[in-house]
């Protein structure tokens, strides 16, 4: 099912731009798993060896800089979610991101006083 | 705590809370129409890889061999407040894309079940996942124009859901219509909140499980007419609706 993106990942193309290439292949991120709506932010520890990471790591790090959610970057970046993950996981191996849990981590969690606000907030929309 | 005071490195603020509402429902009932009048829809997409053979490997080689699936889900952000932020994702209501609500349904504070009065059986599976799951739901009826209306009741019937759920009439094209969806979903997760002993014991999942399964055995529900198209749903339930585990970890 070709679509216009994807007359680019022909044979001759190579895998260059095939999604998980910009991952090298990893479909997996490394360390702790987070949600998608965890809360990303730039640590702003200085990269030192800017040419390990990709262009899209620095996409990536350069949304991160103001408080963001990891689905906002994943929109901001248009690239597939997976992909925005190992991303970020790379960054936060390296200490460049703090990735942090949604403040409500459970459905069970999400508590009474808050759900009010979101009614409050929904009926003053 | 202001976001642009954040220079040092170390924990994030905790100011920030994210809440996850849930838009289930089948092709073309309105879920992109409903998040795009109540919100900004966004561009999201989740690139799913399909073969185990490559997973946890470093290596590039087999990419060119690797099939994997694009999904595209309807993604909208609504700021009550600087702190809280609601993110609404609309997910394809069919059981191959169950792999995404499981991860969409951690943390969910609910769902919306948009549902199509012409396409019932279309529901079904949002319905059973999310009973199965203990995540509270609501069903909205999304009133297209010319189509035919039956009231809730009838719906409540032929879907064989429980009293106290609620069913909505609304047009997903309008604002308001879809302010009030998401009002009554937050009112159900309120007042099931309310009740002491409510959640479902693996015994009364099991109920509903069969009951899902006898859902369009109804003669009733036929006899609303409610079948106008044949319900596609109806081959899904004469095997049980074994649900898939996630393809990756």
């Amino acid at each position: 099912m070709p679509s216009y993106d994807e007359r680019w990942l022909d044979a001759k193309a190579g895998p260059v731009v095939r999604p998980y290439a910009l991952t090298r292949g990893r479909t997996r991120h490394s360390g702790e798993a987070f949600d998608l709506v965890a809360t990303v932010i730039a640590t702003r520890r200085r990269v030192a060896d800017p040419s390990t990471l990709a262009p899209e790591h620095l996409s990536v790090l350069q949304l991160a800089r103001a408080q963001t959610t990891v689905v906002d970057i994943a929109s901001d970046v248009d690239l597939p979610l997976g992909v925005v993950r190992i991303l970020l996981a790379d960054l936060r191996e390296l200490g460049l991101v703090a990735i942090q849990a949604p403040v409500p981590a459970k459905a069970q969690q999400v508590d009474r006083n808050t759900l009010r606000e979101v009614l409050h907030g929904l009926r003053g929309l | 705590m202001a976001y642009g005071g954040y220079e040092q490195g170390g924990a994030a603020p905790r100011s920030h809370r994210a809440i996850k509402i849930l838009l289930a429902g089948g092709f073309g009932v309105g879920k992109t129409t409903l998040v795009g009048a109540v919100s900004e829809i966004r561009p999201l997409r989740t690139e799913e890889p399909l073969s185990e053979s490559s997973i946890g490997t470093d290596s590039a080689a087999g990419v060119e061999r690797k099939t994997t699936t694009t999904v595209a889900m309807d993604f909208g952000r609504i700021t009550l407040r600087e702190d809280l932020v609601l993110y609404l994702f609309g997910t394809p209501g069919q059981e191959r894309f169950w792999f995404m609500w499981d991860e969409l349904a951690l943390g969910a504070l609910g769902a919306v079940v948009l549902a199509d009065t012409r396409r019932l059986a279309d529901c079904f599976p949002a319905i059973d996942y999310f009973e199965r799951r203990d995540i509270p739901f609501i069903i909205a009826l999304n009133c297209f124009d010319g189509a035919r209306r039956h009231s809730a009741d009838d719906v409540r019937i032929a879907l064989d859901l429980d009293p106290g759920l609620p069913i909505i009439m609304c047009d997903a094209r309008s604002r308001e219509s879809a302010k009030e969806v998401l009002i009554t979903l937050v009112e159900h997760v309120l007042s099931v909140a309310d009740e002491p002993v409510s959640r479902l014991s693996p015994v009364d999942s099991y109920h509903s499980f069969n009951r899902g399964i006898s859902r369009g055995d109804r003669p009733r529900a036929f006899s609303l007419a409610l079948w106008a198209t044949p319900p596609i749903g109806l081959s899904l339930w004469a095997t049980p609706p074994i649900r898939t585990p996630r393809g990756r970890g």
